[in-house]
């Protein structure tokens, strides 16, 4: 493993060695280098590089931890609202951005592709590509900051991200809603899916409870709990310091030590199918998003839930650890990614394939 | 290849009625939006299903006949202005939505499916699609997947690459690809990401998957009077400041006012020098709340004349005038350029202020309406194109103005794309290795550089605005 102290080394680190990989804070274990590659850590790429409050948004370099940039967002009263996982463990937003991964909060307004506005990295021959901007709103040229989300460290190596951001919610509270049995639990997701009820967050934890978060203005929020109650026949429990129940989320605290982590894309309608199968293995779940990902812990090498995602043609990727590929599930030919891949890193410098 | 044989060429492919090829039949598809700029393609073909797209494009890359693909023509960069003697293929047969799924929230919609009819179509199920550009009646979710169009609620809710869930083109060179998914979330590389404001040169969108959003519940909109920009720029940085997030935010100055009035009688204050438009939306508890920050802030910020949307007919109406400015100037004046840039919030008022000064310099009036919320301007240079050299100074104006938009640390397009219009400023926004590494995902997916040839990427020399009439 090698540490560049500035940009300028880490393009030297690029020319030098023939397959390269990045790393942040480390927090993604699913994650593993290829065969052979070079592990370049970027925590000396670190620190806020420009922030106008009043321009909703910030510039740093990709070694910064997302905790040291929530800190100083939220002493000028803004956040990000795609919660980066992990964050307390370290998580960066090179590695946020690379690894695509967003929190329960993405619900609302977004998840990370969402709020990346422009991004650097260096290239496979080792020079500094600049693409987008820092400025909320951009049309010119192609869109590399969003292709590098999710892009596993494949395509170059970010060293420096634009992120757009909001204005924090002044107060917080969360519906607590049990029901007996799952299904019950997900027609009452769908119906709160298809309302225009503005929440923060929807997450249904297995086998029936649902976590219902609501945020805004501090005046209006006992309103907007009561109607929201009313629309659920008067049930749910509200829970009104729920900063800490929303960070365990956040940091996967319910997921077992030593347990495979595998987020999977989903909608509403796939949950139920994917449930059916999960439920009754040993695996624990949290469908997040109102249904759109679902979070799937495993015990021991998610070879067996590959298997099941790829029978209900879906795809997954191990964020947490317990050996084997990242990729799981569906693995078709990705005839579009290969040419992209093709044109950023004709030689298979960052290894990988899509 | 010449004209002819082009057209003998598709008509292989097409019923004869179908390939366009008379120059009185041409003559509309020669420009677009952006109407300085006129070419003839040699034939202009209209395909009604997604085979008779790859099969047009296939034959394009076999003969190496350069193509653009066109919804309604409303870009104001060129975008669907043809190549000379190249094909145009004008999508809007394939104007079906596939299939709207309200549980799901997503429409999967062919590409020449007006902006517009898509929220019709999810109006009954309490959804809408969100990027409204103003063009959004007439223009294609094709269009909209091709430059990434924004629309006044681009802050809030993003743009139209925040929108698309999947998609299915058609390469340059003929493969059919099809890439992202129906969630919101996705595992490997946001390619749905860079194939979303590409302008077309990665190729056509056969089929778009788009996420719908519910209607917000509530909306509250507030029409504020100024006797200054400079006041009406100032109130929109108090807005933000105060911990807001409109769903929109808008500034007209006085001539865009006078326009406004005059095409659409919004009744608006007609003597103000700038009208601010905020609007909030959101569940009724929560809007009535933010109402009051709103109105506080707005009160204290010098304006003179401050209304609240008291019904939906009211809110219509104080938007009615600011969506049809661009036209309303088309009014004040024989001819117009409508320019697009972005600088950092903050620099608004210097942005206007040098603006108005360039206004004087080159003796030519510009008219300002902009999406304060995101630093988004669209100045509307007036000029009369039958003035021997006025057009060129318009243009050298945008220069002017594009140029400032970088200095000040911005872009040279917020939402209407590079296009024709803006390529050669993609060098002074970008580097030379920046441009390199777009170039090199050109050529992979566009080895004969056949799709939107002559766009984005700036030419060895400068582009003549050809045929003015």
């Amino acid at each position: 493993m090698v540490r560049p102290a500035d940009v300028t080394a880490l393009q030297e680190l690029v020319r030098e060695y023939p397959c390269v990989w990045p790393r942040g804070g480390g927090t993604k274990t699913g994650l593993r280098p290829p065969e052979g590659a070079v592990v370049v850590e970027l925590s000396g790429l670190r620190g806020v590089v420009e922030y106008d409050p009043g321009e909703f948004t910030f510039t740093a370099l990709a070694g910064t931890p997302v905790r040291e940039v929530e800190k100083l967002l939220a002493e000028h009263g803004q956040y990000l609202p795609f919660e980066p996982p992990l964050a307390a463990a370290g998580a960066t937003l090179g590695g946020t951005l690379a690894s695509g991964l967003s929190g329960p909060g993405r619900y609302r307004y977004g998840g990370v592709r969402d709020f990346v506005l422009g991004v650097r990295f260096v290239d496979a021959e080792g020079h500094v590509v600049r693409s987008g901007g820092k400025v909320v709103k951009n049309a010119a040229g192609f869109d590399l900051a969003k292709l590098f989300v999710g892009s596993l460290g494949q395509l170059g190596v970010v060293v420096e991200v634009s992120f757009k951001v909001f204005p924090a919610p002044q107060a917080h509270a969360t519906l607590r809603v049990e029901h007996r049995r799952f299904e019950e639990a997900w027609e009452v997701l769908r119906a709160l899916y298809a309302s225009s009820f503005d929440l923060e967050a929807l997450d249904l934890v297995p086998p029936g409870t649902l976590w219902v978060r609501v945020a805004g203005r501090g005046q209006s929020l006992g309103a907007r709990l009561e109607r929201l109650r009313a629309f659920l026949q008067g049930r749910g429990e509200v829970v009104e310091d729920d900063a800490a129940l929303w960070e365990q989320a956040r940091e996967f605290r319910w997921v077992p030590a030593g347990w495979a982590l595998v987020k999977v894309p989903l909608t509403p309608r796939r949950v139920v199918a994917l449930e059916q199968e999960l439920a009754p293995t040993d695996s624990l779940r949290r469908y997040s998003a109102g249904g759109n990902v679902g979070w799937v812990a495993w015990p021991g090498s998610p070879a067996a839930l590959s298997e099941v995602l790829q029978r209900l043609e879906l795809r997954g990727l191990q964020v947490l650890g317990g050996g084997g590929p990242a990729y799981l599930g569906v693995r078709g030919p990705e005839p579009f990614a290969a040419r992209v891949k093709r044109a950023l890193d004709p030689v298979g410098r960052f290894g990988g394939s899509f | 290849m010449d004209a002819a044989q082009v057209v003998a060429g598709l008509r292989a492919i097409y019923p004869a009625h179908r390939v366009l090829a008379r120059p009185a039949e041409l003559a509309p598809y020669e420009s677009d939006a952006l109407t300085a700029f006129r070419a003839r393609p040699a034939a202009v073909v209209l395909p009604e299903n997604r085979e008779e797209v790859v099969a047009t494009v296939r034959w394009c890359h076999r003969y190496g006949v350069p193509f653009v693909a066109r919804g309604s023509g409303t870009s104001l960069s060129g975008g669907s202005l043809p190549v000379p003697g190249g094909v145009v293929i004008a999508l809007n047969r394939l104007n079906r939505i596939l299939r709207l799924d309200p549980e799901e929230r997503i429409a999967v919609v062919e590409p020449g499916v007006v902006n517009l009819e898509v929220s019709k179509a999810a109006a009954p199920f309490g959804l809408y699609y969100a990027p409204d550009p103003s063009s959004q009646p007439v223009c294609t979710i094709g269009g909209n997947v091709a430059f990434n169009s924004g629309g006044a609620h681009c802050l809030k809710y993003g743009m139209t690459s925040n929108h698309v869930l999947a998609l299915e083109a058609v390469l340059p060179d003929g493969e059919v690809v099809r890439f992202g998914g129906e969630s919101l979330e996705e595992v490997g590389p946001d390619l749905v990401g860079l194939f979303v404001g590409s302008e077309g040169l990665f190729g056509i969108a056969l089929e778009v998957t788009l996420r719908l959003v519910p209607k917000p519940e509530a909306y509250r909109t507030v029409l504020a009077a100024y006797r200054s920009l400079e006041a009406a720029g100032e109130a929109v940085a108090q807005v933000v400041a105060s911990g807001l997030l409109p769903g929109a935010v808008e500034i007209m100055d006085r001539l865009s006012i006078e326009a406004a009035e005059a095409a659409v009688h919004a009744g608006y204050p007609s003597d103000a020098a700038a009208l601010l438009i905020v609007e909030l939306e959101g569940e009724e508890p929560e809007v009535e709340a933010e109402l009051e920050e709103l109105l506080r802030v707005v009160r204290a910020s010098g304006a003179y004349e401050v209304r609240l949307a008291r019904d939906e007919a009211e809110r219509q109406k104080i938007w009615k005038g600011r969506k049809s400015a661009f036209s309303a100037v088309g009014r004040l004046s024989p001819d117009y350029l409508v320019q697009d840039g972005v600088v950092p919030r903050t620099r608004l008022g210097t942005a206007l202020a040098e603006i108005e000064r360039l206004s004087r310099e080159y003796g030519l009036r510009v008219a300002n309406v902009f999406h304060a919320g995101d630093g988004n301007l669209h100045p509307l240079i007036l000029y009369d194109g039958r003035k021997p050299g006025e057009l060129q100074r318009a243009e050298e104006l945008a220069g002017e103005i594009l140029r400032l938009c970088i200095r000040l640390g911005g872009s040279i397009t917020g939402e209407h794309g590079v296009g024709v219009e803006k390529r050669q400023y993609l060098a002074e926004m970008f580097g030379p290795r920046d441009l390199e590494v777009m170039r090199r995902l050109r050529q992979v997916m566009d080895p004969l550089e056949i799709a939107n040839r002559g766009k984005m990427f700036p030419a060895a020399r400068e582009p003549e605005p050809a045929g003015v009439r």
